[in-house]
């Protein structure tokens, strides 16, 4: 892919070539800017594409995407922040150049950790998903073909020919198949909708109907942006020891996602005999449902292992209390202690760093227990909100003795697919807390805050249920609206819950 | 057949690599015609010797080479991994992290211990002949996908050795591709979703994808005899309370919520996967239907078969298009035939480019049976029981030798060797291995020649 007039761009600001640097309004940002630019722009760049992230990440949470009142608070962002809002051919210099350098900067903040590169490649998926479609139908064919993304389209009679095929694969039209291109797309380029068997699959080919190329122009997006991060990460280093650069970037990805519970500040200072019943007061439900499963089996399959392992790590478990832990239990099932040194030790010494390529792994956060690795037969971990029958999730729930009425908001919360959120319930509903004041995005996370509340006792609990009016949620889920619930000023633990009850049950 | 016995494995294991492993086309298959230089000395073996030592990073100048490690060092096991940017044994000399897989067969492992929720007659590592329909079956589901869905060409299907099947695919294309792609090709072939904490772990939407109805068509074919027969499914009430499990309460249209939550994205499948059939089974406001009026009629019909008819047939109804009264179609009865029968893919072998896979032709070192591969020609015959073992060969080894043939002192090592197996009942099976090898070399002496016809080049 070449471009013309790039690269020679000592003289990039004069007019004459300013059209041809930014032929589109929207890219897919390939070449990464060469200009000089000062610091102060540099900051104010990256601060309004993060800021401009964070409106899509919310936005995809509040309301469907492509839903018009999506697009009108999108486009209201992209405006404020002088960003590329309509696809206007001309005269969008400034914002085509602010949207290609700021993108840039944040790939640099965003590279280094495998939660910061989904995250990132997550929100510029769905911000290029809005932006494509907002073009016109012939922006859009110039468009694919500026990036070699432009297909032959099948002939009528074959259409006719795989008129039923084509029309059970994809969902959504029945009789609209006359007027219905489809494209003959090879399986890699259509991935996304390849997998989801979204569309037809015949001899190697994915026959693509028009409205779903977004898929594919998005699935080509995804695949060279998640390729660059990687190379990105990779050349990181020597940026890093700029010492005017290395703060804002740091700065930038933190004020994201938070720790990732890799330092160990709390190592050693628990003992193996607590965490049984550390397991039912601080544990979040994916854990304790790993634990139990690991008492009752004496076995844990690697998913299982993995998860509930690095958790127990966060948690503060040395590396030789971890090899007890677990040595001490597969020996009471089928694996023999020799068994054990053997196939299982590695893996978890390999886990503390201390074997192959010496990575120090992370505990898993909600989002990467959630989205990737599903639970298969025999498996008992991945997250019980999200890969849990939500009849048998009842079940669990009642025998935790959590009230009828919170496991119907649990499960609310569950159908509406925000699992962070009804973890987030459940952890109030265990905690005897109205509102947690944080948003919960990581297993241990969960178990650090409730450490907190336990050991904090009574006077941390009364501040927060007081400070929970005043202070508003950093989470955009409109839908806990705990905060203006009448909250009962009694402080004995009892006629709080019974508070509770009285606002659950209201609903 | 002499009985196995792992102990016998440091003396069986050099007869099996001197004089019955098929070297020859072993070594053609993983050269793929030496288009790509390097190609065999790039790929990656690992081997498990006595006592779980295990042996990752080797690689071969040649097959010959390989050959003669393999007679040294006597393997109880050969894996075979991925074909690397640099040779594998000299890993450790090039910088971390330029060592990186390149290349791999695609590769699908199915595993009898994941049918444990749905076999009744063995469970984990046990396998007896009822079961095993579930590995045919398997074979024929994913094989009519590979071939027709995603055009692919040369399968070679492998039996493990114990319980299960192994699936190598080798097209040129399909070797190159990337883990995303080979994942996107395993959630295709999946249609069974869950752990331990899921009951229904099939959820078809309104509009059946042209895979799954293919899919149902071949399950069909061995359901009755296998699943009602032989498990006889719904043989008793608590047997078929765990299939009436999987029939909805009701038949009131599904509701399933728009998607908006950041966390489903990417796995729209209809609107999300079908989680809100799985949700409206827990409002219990509604009248309850199909399963209620099942579960008291099931015990008036004699057998599995009978039962099955009437749970059919109910289904079936929903699904006929009636005019004005607009009933949701409702496909539990293909939803359970897919739950006991669909195979279940482990999708971390097949997405990973370097997972190691049990080589074809290595020994099983718990039952001593060989990794044959499998004529799917002949498929629905297959008895796993019948495979021959380490032993049983060497013991066949022995007799054929006795019948007099002592003057082959003359001959070269290699064609002694090729006659010994071929005096085995190895023989019918390297004879699938060569068959398959063959029609790789023909289909890439085909395409060398289309190429040069398209240059004029003669």
């Amino acid at each position: 892919m070449q471009f013309s007039g790039r690269g020679r761009l000592k003289n990039g600001h004069l007019a004459g070539d300013r059209r041809d640097l930014y032929p589109h309004s929207l890219q897919f940002y390939l070449e990464p800017p060469t200009e000089n630019i000062s610091l102060v722009e540099f900051e104010s760049f990256a601060v309004d594409r993060l800021k401009l992230l964070k409106v899509v990440e919310n936005l995809g949470v509040s309301y469907t995407r492509g839903s018009e009142s999506y697009k009108t608070k999108l486009e209201a962002e992209l405006r404020r922040l002088k960003f590329p809002y309509k696809a206007l051919a001309e005269d969008d210099y400034e914002a085509r150049r602010k949207d290609h350098i700021s993108h840039f900067i944040l790939r640099l903040a965003y590279c280094q950790s495998e939660d910061l590169r989904r995250w990132f490649l997550q929100q510029e998926m769905d911000l290029l998903r809005y932006r494509f479609h907002e073009l016109t139908e012939a922006l859009r064919q110039k468009f694919l073909e500026h990036i070699n993304l432009s297909f032959e389209a099948i002939s009528e009679d074959l259409k006719n020919e795989l008129a039923n095929e084509l029309c059970s694969s994809t969902p959504g039209f029945n009789n609209k198949m006359k007027e219905q291109m489809f494209y003959k797309v090879g399986l890699a380029d259509a991935v996304d909708l390849f997998r989801a068997r979204r569309v037809f699959i015949k001899d190697g080919f994915a026959y693509v109907p028009l409205k779903e190329m977004d898929a594919i122009v998005l699935n080509s997006y995804r695949t060279k942006l998640s390729k660059a991060l990687a190379l990105t990460a990779r050349s990181l280093p020597s940026i890093q020891s700029d010492e005017r650069l290395q703060p804002l970037l740091s700065h930038l990805s933190h004020s994201y996602v938070g720790p990732d519970y890799s330092v160990q500040k709390n190592t050693g200072k628990i003992s193996l005999e607590q965490i049984d019943a550390l397991s039912v007061k601080s544990f979040p439900l994916c854990m304790r449902q790993l634990h139990k499963a690991l008492r009752d089996n004496h076995h844990l399959r690697h998913g299982g292992r993995m998860q509930y392992g690095l958790f127990l790590k966060g948690i503060g478990l040395t590396l030789e209390q971890a090899l007890e832990f677990w040595k001490k239990e597969f020996i009471r099932g089928k694996v023999d202690a020799d068994k054990f040194d053997k196939g299982y030790a590695y893996s978890i010494r390999h886990s503390y760093g201390k074997e192959g390529k010496r990575t120090d792994y992370t505990p898993y956060s909600c989002m990467k227990i959630i989205m990737s690795n599903p639970p298969s037969q025999g498996d008992y971990h991945g997250c019980p909100f999200r890969h849990s029958d939500p009849e048998l999730l009842k079940q669990k729930l009642q025998s935790y003795k959590i009230p009828p009425s919170g496991i119907t908001q649990i499960l609310e919360l569950v159908k509406g697919m925000h699992y962070q959120l009804a973890c987030q319930k459940y952890f109030e509903l265990t905690h005897d807390v109205d509102d947690i004041g944080f948003s919960l995005n990581h297993p241990n996370q969960y178990f650090t805050e409730s450490q907190r509340l336990l050991s904090g006792g009574r006077e941390l609990k009364k501040e927060l249920n007081n400070s929970g009016n005043s202070q508003q949620k950093s989470n955009s889920q409109e839908s806990m609206n705990s905060n203006s619930a009448p909250t009962s000023s009694s402080t004995t633990a009892d006629a709080e819950l019974e508070g509770l009850e009285a606002y659950f049950t209201e609903d | 057949m002499a009985r196995f016995e792992p102990a016998a494995l440091p003396e069986l294991l050099p007869v099996f690599y001197r004089r019955l492993f098929p070297h020859g086309a072993y070594g053609r298959w993983l050269g793929y015609g030496g288009v790509v230089k390097n190609y065999f000395q790039l790929r990656e073996f690992s081997f498990t010797l006595r006592d779980d030592v295990y042996l990752r990073f080797q690689s071969f100048g040649s097959p010959q080479e390989l050959e003669r490690e393999l007679q040294r060092i006597n393997p109880y096991k050969i894996d075979i991994g991925a074909v690397y940017s640099h040779r594998p044994n000299q890993h450790n000399t090039v910088h971390p992290g330029a060592f990186q897989p390149q290349e791999k067969e695609l590769v699908f492992d199915i595993d009898m211990t994941d049918y444990d929720d749905v076999r009744t007659c063995c469970s984990s590592a046990e396998i007896c002949s009822k079961c095993w329909t579930l590995m045919t079956i398997a074979v024929r589901v994913i094989d009519r996908a590979l071939v027709e869905d995603l055009g692919v060409r040369h399968r070679l299907w492998v039996y493990s050795g114990r319980r299960g099947v192994h699936c190598w695919v080798c097209d040129d294309a399909v070797r190159k591709w990337s883990p995303a792609l080979r994942a996107a090709a395993v959630e295709y072939l999946t249609l069974v979703k869950g752990g331990a904490e899921t009951v229904k772990k099939v959820n078809l939407s309104e509009s059946i994808h042209p895979f799954i109805r293919r899919s149902v068509s071949v399950v069909e074919k061995y359901f009755e005899a296998y699943a009602l027969v032989g498990q006889d499914i719904l043989g008793s009430p608590e047997r078929w309370e765990k299939v009436l499990a999987l029939v909805p309460e009701d038949i009131l249209p599904r509701a399933a919520p728009p998607c908006r939550s950041a966390l489903c994205r990417g796995r729209r499948e209809g609107p999300c996967g079908g989680v809100g059939s799985a949700v409206s089974a827990i409002s219990l406001d509604h009248r309850p239907q199909h399963r209620e009026s099942l579960r008291s009629d099931f015990p008036k019909k004699r057998d599995s078969v009978q039962r099955w008819e009437l749970l059919k047939g109910r289904m079936e109804r929903t699904r006929r298009v009636t005019g004005s009264t607009k009933s949701t179609p409702c496909h539990a009865d293909w939803e359970i035939m897919l739950q006991y029968c669909f195979p279940r893919l482990d999708i971390n072998v097949s997405k990973g480019v370097g997972h190691l896979l049990k080589s074809p032709f290595s020994v099983h070192p718990k039952t001593g049976r060989i990794s044959v591969p499998l004529d799917l020609q002949r498929l629905d015959q297959f008895d796993p029981f019948a495979v021959p073992t380490i032993s049983s060969l060497c013991h066949e080894l022995d007799t054929a030798g006795d019948d007099g043939e002592q003057e082959d002192g003359g001959e070269t090592e290699p064609k002694r060797r090729a006659r010994d197996y071929k005096k085995t009942s190895l023989a019918p099976y390297v004879r699938v291995f060569e068959q398959f090898v063959e029609e790789m070399e023909r289909a890439r002496r085909g395409e060398r020649l289309r190429r040069s016809d398209l240059q004029g080049d003669f």
